[in-house]
């Protein structure tokens, strides 16, 4: 197999060990196509994971909200800041156990989704399901959509 | 407790707390005298009994009540949002009494004002004053709420009712016997949250096969909506309809509840027999109203 050398990035950020097939979801859930110079490794091996994915950011710098996100869509994922070519700091996922305004209610039925309002989801991580606190329905985390995050 | 929103936010002894004082309300131990206070019932989706039973709950109470009725939050007028209304309404009142279709308005509502929220109902999600005064009922009628073997029949897919009925007795170790149409079966999610408790449950054809065995029949409609091909309903109607004759090999002490209104899925036949118990049912919400309303209010 040919290795494809990923670019260096002078400032920005490095998702990096993104459950292998997640990353093109990430990128789409930052808008990345829209706003950012960025790289995508997909399927790389890892000692760790046995596959996963990668996201290079050119001059981006991850909310706390993002990286909640993306920490439940891909739990496995840690974060890298980098500045003039040098790692500066390093932190893994973390998941919160209540995700306020992020994740939009699945149920149309919801007050969520009707009022002009804030959602808020319970979330368990044994099970990656989470749970509206109004409609009290449980989702698994396929099955929910992220708010637009800019 | 500062409103009653959801099961989910019950803890045992909450729920027996509510359990007993309406015990005493009924027996006259507690008298609560609520005059100087006003409950506004908003209801945002017609239910009759419902409302009348809150409606005289306030007023055993001697409280007086506001009534608001309108179908969905299109009767909140002008513009006006949800949110805004319901600030309104706080200024004037001491507790809110409120059913939806929307799922979750009670919650929203409760963190929005600043006064006691009831849900009397948010949508297919919860209804917790039925399913504690379901619990009063079996307390009052079986001297306990623990261990008990009950029936449930009907429509246990969409049943708001029978899903708070399983997730209010988990805390009592009870054993479930469910009998319902293939299609409209108790949902996964519920059967799991059983598994996760370890309580017992079965699923069966017919109740025939357990009415022998249990405390509690717990009865609920079919919808003749639920089945796309009329045909279908007609074939499955009669399996899940209670008459008298099914009832002679059962329990002295067992006791068929229904949620009500009830279109033929108990028999009129089965009304003056030692066993009927969904209008005392209905009485009893009256008095666990009551409690909760007393409870909430910091009467008691
Ligand atoms: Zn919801």
């Amino acid at each position: 197999m040919k290795i494809m050398k990923v670019r260096q990035i002078e400032n920005g950020t490095v998702i990096d060990h993104i459950s292998a097939g997640k990353a093109l979801y990430i990128a789409q859930l930052l808008h990345l196509v829209e706003s950012s110079l960025f790289v995508i490794g997909s399927n790389l091996s890892s000692s760790k994971l046995g596959k996963k994915d990668l996201i290079k950011i050119e001059n981006y710098i991850l909310s706390e909200a993002e990286k909640h996100s993306i920490a439940l869509i891909s739990p496995t994922a840690s974060f890298i800041q980098i500045q003039n070519y040098e790692v500066v700091s390093k932190e893994k996922s973390d998941i919160p156990d209540v995700i306020e305004y992020l994740i939009v209610c699945p149920n149309h039925n919801c007050i969520t989704n009707t009022e002009n309002m804030s959602s808020r989801f319970n979330i368990d991580t044994k099970t990656m399901t989470v749970r509206c606190a109004y409609c009290e329905k449980k989702y698994t985390v396929d099955d929910i959509k992220f708010k637009r995050l800019v | 407790m500062n409103n009653l929103i959801s099961m989910r936010d019950l803890s045992k002894a909450e729920i027996l707390h509510i359990v007993d004082v309406a015990e005493q309300i009924e027996s006259g131990k507690i008298k609560v005298n609520i005059s100087d206070k006003v409950a506004a019932l908003l209801f945002f989706e017609p239910s009759t009994r419902t409302l009348f039973s809150f409606d005289t709950a306030v007023k055993r109470l001697g409280g007086k009540t506001l009534i608001m009725t309108g179908t969905g939050n299109t009767s909140v007028k002008k513009g006006e949002t949800f949110a805004d209304t319901l600030q309104t309404i706080s200024q004037y009142v001491d507790i809110i009494i409120q059913r939806s279709p929307i799922e979750g308005a009670a919650r929203y509502a409760s963190e929005v004002v600043n006064i006691p929220v009831i849900n009397a109902g948010d949508g297919a999600n919860q209804h917790p004053t039925q399913a504690l005064l379901d619990l009063y009922s079996i307390k009052k009628t079986q001297g306990t709420l623990e261990n008990l073997k009950i029936g449930v029949v009907g429509d246990l897919k969409f049943g708001r009712t029978v899903h708070s009925l399983c997730q209010a007795m988990s805390e009592f170790n009870p054993e479930f016997y469910f009998a319902s149409p293939s299609h409209l079966r108790m949902p996964g999610y519920i059967l799991d949250d059983l598994d996760e408790k370890q309580i017992k449950w079965h699923e069966e054809r017919e109740m025939d096969s357990f009415i022998n065995d249990v405390d509690i029949m717990y009865v609920t409609r079919i919808q003749k909506e639920r089945f796309a091909d009329i045909e279908d309903y007609n074939k499955v109607k009669g399996s899940y309809v209670m008459r008298r004759e099914i009832l002679s090999g059962v329990k002295s002490n067992l006791k068929v509840l229904h949620p009500l209104p009830r279109v033929d899925e108990i028999h009129t036949d089965v009304d003056d027999t030692e066993y009927a118990y969904y209008f005392p049912q209905a009485k009893n919400g009256v008095y666990t109203r009551q409690a909760i309303i007393s409870i909430l209010l910091g009467e008691v």
